[in-house]
């Protein structure tokens, strides 16, 4: 089976914390691998390494066969990396469409035409105009982000990201802050997707992971203390007192 | 050799200079994150109001105690009327509204004193000179200069190291949100460190007003070198301003004094005397790109 | 959009009419002013488009104005002593040739300090640009062959075929049309593809970088487009005054750019020309009645920092009801 990622003991220090402490795990394609674990576990500091906004201290990342571990992080998406953050982060002056054709526009590793006029690329208006078609931002489509819900910021994320149309996507607490509702939208779009881009997903609500999650990895203080499927996570005794304790009861 | 070492005092003599200059705008920058291009000013407001004190009066230490409340006093009152409401603006803003500061504080200087330089005389006791090493009798005003610049750079190693202020001083310069955490008086914290920057950058004019001459802009030539030091030294460094002031002081001083006579070795008189001026003056500037290259942060840079 | 092009004939017009104005109201002075003004307004655009709408807060823009100012200048000196620079390029006093040499000068000089730059962020951005900027300055001042601190004097403007550039309101005119074109290159440049990317990544240049652009370069690329801007404004500047001096990179002539930008309005195309105008008006009148003049532009600027957002394009817009 050919592995989408593959990490091999990736560490990461920050002065004298440990942040991910020799941390190893792989993401087949077409799978969703959630990631879980208190905060501060370290999750998010993973998905920076992945993603190349932090430099591991040792390990290696391979992205579908392909080493990537000293790759600037605009080649690393060339690659087919796509991500959304934990703390939503879009372009809050421009609207969700002018957002989405910037994401649209860059899946070509963005231009430097200086001449043409950005508002007359059919193309990219017409991707954007059937994505938003699709979804149910269609109608706060010219919307300024700085005005959206916190919900939909966070779908926007998504449909920026899928845009991209990424090989590996990942996801850093997509439902953080969402309603029940919203959670269930969010869960519907991801299974959605899930047959066009391998996941893996940071999340912290547990319905949601299994749900979707065809796989788990456990870490609690930089560590992974146990994985596999969602059946022999919920019976894995560590876990339970680890995390999932107080939950659970 | 004698040369040298006069010179090499020299170096440091400017370098204190700078490093009181610097210290308090990079604690001002560290702590409140603001650039403030008018610092150069407050040691033009401590020069002046020194300069003319102690013309009047005939006493050095007169003028600079004047020198001292004078720009204590311009600090607090900046900090109050203006720099408070750049606190949370961008730096564009700051810069401008600084750089209009320059503008008002230089007319204003003129409007007072006019643009003749003022001219003061040595304090009685420091006006001869020492020999430090035989041959070399170098004067004993410099001495003092850099002795009371050392004096106020152990002064605020204490200040920072082992007092409630500066603890708070060094938790502000690596992490702001932290001290509002911490339910400190923000307000009067920030008065009192712009203060106090103010106060060392009056002393520091003070000082120079014996050996320089005391017009205006004369802040805005120093201005720009103190920024140096502080991005060299790391924002919010204390001790980077210390070694960057130092080491900046003397490498300006010995290219200035001895690159135009290296040059001339080489290429006619007067067209040597102006490269190597020239070049002696993009010097700091020259280290400061080099070191920012290789740190981006600085030498000494807080976190955060 | 219809307005939009409306206005700018109109103001075009207006301005092409300012040296009949001048003649008929004997205030031969104008078409002086309103050119150097124009002049200002390009330098002052081409710094807004990396500061407004890049983000990126450089303080020695005027390195960039005064290389495009000495390039005119130092090819004049050797046309005029029929020497070589450097002993390889012979000296012109061909607009045609000059401009674009500026231009291409200072485009890599901007090449190479945005290089190195744009690796640092925030404070030290604006320090670093700010140092490249005294390099340069101090480097021209010491250069004694073009006049030290003297600077050159370009005793006749660069000639263009078929125009007579000796007459003033030939020259104004050309001016002119220089402004109006790099006006509208900005307008285009800001609505293409790769504008767009540059505001991109002043909103969140994060974001940007996680959807694949690579925002160095993008950055680099801006800075150099901008330095090119303020090349071609100084190269037209040392024709319209006959005279180019390290002056022209000092680092306050940089701050005075960045005035003219906040003052004009930040972000916006016709916001610089406006601040220079204004900027540069306010200046000359002043310095007629006063040499304090410099006390009551501080305290203005002071005053628009503190309490307006936007400069006065915002008041503008305010006062016009919405629309650019
Ligand atoms: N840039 C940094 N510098 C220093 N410490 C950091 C940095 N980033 C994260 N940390 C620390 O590393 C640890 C892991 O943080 P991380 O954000 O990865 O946790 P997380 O698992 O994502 O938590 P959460 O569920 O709250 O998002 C934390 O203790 C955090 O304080
Ligand atoms: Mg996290």
């Amino acid at each position: 089976m050919n592995h989408v990622l593959e990490i091999a003991g990736l560490t990461k220090t920050f002065g004298g914390l440990t942040a991910t402490d020799n941390v190893s795990l792989t993401v087949n394609a077409g799978e969703i691998h959630a990631l879980i674990g208190p905060n501060g576990a370290g999750k998010s500091t993973l998905i920076n390494q992945i993603c190349g906004e932090l430099m591991p201290n040792a390990g290696h990342i391979h992205l579908a066969g392909r080493d990537i571990t000293r790759l600037p992080p605009a080649e690393r998406v060339a690659l087919g990396l796509g991500r959304t953050f934990q703390i939503t982060s879009l372009l809050d002056d421009m609207t969700v469409r002018e957002n989405l054709a910037l994401a649209v526009q860059a899946r070509e590793g963005g231009n430097f035409r200086i001449f043409d006029r950005a508002a007359n690329r059919a193309e990219v208006w017409d991707e954007v105009a059937e994505i938003l078609a699709a979804s149910a931002l269609g109608p706060r489509a010219g919307v300024t982000v700085a005005d959206l819900a916190h919900g939909e910021k966070k779908q926007l994320e998504l449909l920026m990201a899928l845009s991209q149309r990424p090989r590996l996507l990942l996801l850093d607490e997509p439902m953080a802050g969402l309603g029940h509702l919203e959670s269930q939208q969010m869960i519907d779009a991801l299974l959605a997707a899930r047959g066009d881009c391998a996941m893996l997903l940071v999340e912290h609500d547990m319905d949601a992971v299994f749900a979707l999650a065809d796989r788990v990895t456990v870490l609690v203080y930089g560590r992974v203390i146990a994985a596999g499927n969602a059946d022999e996570i919920r019976a894995n005794p560590a876990v339970r007192d680890a995390y999932l304790g107080e939950e659970d009861t | 050799m004698i040369l040298l070492i006069e010179q090499l005092l020299n170096g440091l003599q400017y370098g204190v200079t700078l490093f009181l200059l610097a210290a308090g705008l990079t604690l001002i920058f560290g702590i409140m994150g603001v650039i403030n291009l008018a610092h150069g000013a407050l040691y033009m407001v401590g020069a002046f109001a020194g300069a003319w004190v102690s013309i009047q009066t005939g006493s050095f230490w007169a003028g600079l105690l004047a020198g001292l409340v004078a720009s204590a006093i311009a600090g607090v009152l900046v900090e109050l009327g203006v720099m408070r409401r750049l606190y949370a603006r961008d730096h564009l803003d700051q810069v401008l509204a600084t750089f209009a500061l320059i503008l008002i504080f230089n007319q204003s200087t003129v409007l007072i004193f006019g643009r003749q330089p003022l001219f003061t005389s040595l304090p009685e006791m420091f006006s001869g000179s020492v020999e430090i090493v035989p041959g070399l009798p170098y004067p004993s005003y410099r001495l003092f200069v850099i002795a009371v610049g050392l004096a106020v750079a152990f002064g605020l190693y204490l200040l920072i190291n082992k007092t409630r202020i500066g603890m708070l001083v060094r938790a502000g310069a690596s992490n702001r949100q932290m001290v509002r955490a911490l339910g400190v008086n923000i307000g009067g914290l920030y008065t009192a460190v712009f203060g106090l920057g103010a106060l060392l950058a009056g002393l520091a004019g003070v000082m120079a007003s014996p050996i320089m001459s005391v017009q205006v802009g004369m802040g805005d030539e120093i201005i720009l070198a103190t920024f140096v030091v502080v991005v060299i030294g790391g924002v919010g460094s204390v001790k980077g301003a210390f070694v960057a002031g130092i080491v900046l002081g003397m490498c300006d001083t010995m290219l200035r004094a001895f690159l135009p006579g290296l040059l001339q070795q080489v290429m006619p008189g007067s067209e040597a005397q102006a490269l190597g001026v020239g070049i002696s003056s993009m010097g700091i500037y020259l280290m400061m790109a080099i070191i920012l290259l290789v740190r981006p942060r600085g030498l000494f840079a807080a976190q955060g | 959009m219809k307005r939009e092009y409306l206005i700018l004939a109109t103001v075009f017009l207006l301005l092409a009419l300012v040296p009949f104005l001048a003649a008929a109201t004997g205030q031969t002075s104008w078409t002086r002013l309103v050119g150097q003004a124009l002049i200002y307004g390009m330098a002052a655009a081409s710094l807004n488009f990396i500061l407004g709408y890049g983000g990126m807060i450089s303080f020695g823009h005027a390195a960039f104005f005064g290389i495009g100012g000495y390039v005119v200048g130092i090819m004049y000196h050797h046309f005029d002593a029929g020497t070589s620079f450097l002993g390889v390029i012979p000296g012109t006093d061909q607009m045609l040739i000059t401009l674009p040499a500026a231009v291409l000068v200072a485009g890599l000089a901007a090449a190479l300090v945005g290089a190195m730059s744009l690796r640092t962020g925030g404070v030290q951005f604006i320090m670093i640009t700010l140092a490249f900027a005294q390099m340069f300055f101090f480097l021209f001042i010491s250069l004694k062959t073009y006049g030290g601190e003297d600077g050159i004097m370009v005793r006749r403007t660069n000639a263009l075929p078929g125009l007579d550039m000796r007459n003033r309101d030939t020259l104004y005119w050309v001016v002119l049309c220089f402004a109006a074109a790099y006006y509208l290159f900005l307008r285009r440049l800001v609505q293409s593809s790769f504008g767009q990317i540059i505001a991109g990544i002043r909103q969140n240049e994060r974001r940007m970088a996680s959807m694949g652009i690579s925002t160095f370069r993008y950055k680099l690329y801006a800075f150099i487009l901008s330095g090119m801007g303020a090349g071609l404004a100084g190269a037209l500047m040392v024709n319209f005054l006959r005279f180019a001096s390290p002056d022209m990179m000092h680092w306050t002539r940089s701050g005075e750019f960045m005035i003219m930008v906040i003052l004009g309005g930040v972000g916006t195309l016709a916001g610089p020309f406006i601040g220079a105008g204004v900027l540069f008006t306010v200046e000359t009148t002043l310095a007629r009645y006063t040499e304090h003049w410099m006390l009551p532009v501080g305290i203005l600027l002071l005053v628009v920092v503190l309490t307006s957002k936007g400069g006065l394009m915002a008041l503008i817009r305010k006062l016009t009801g919405g629309q650019k």
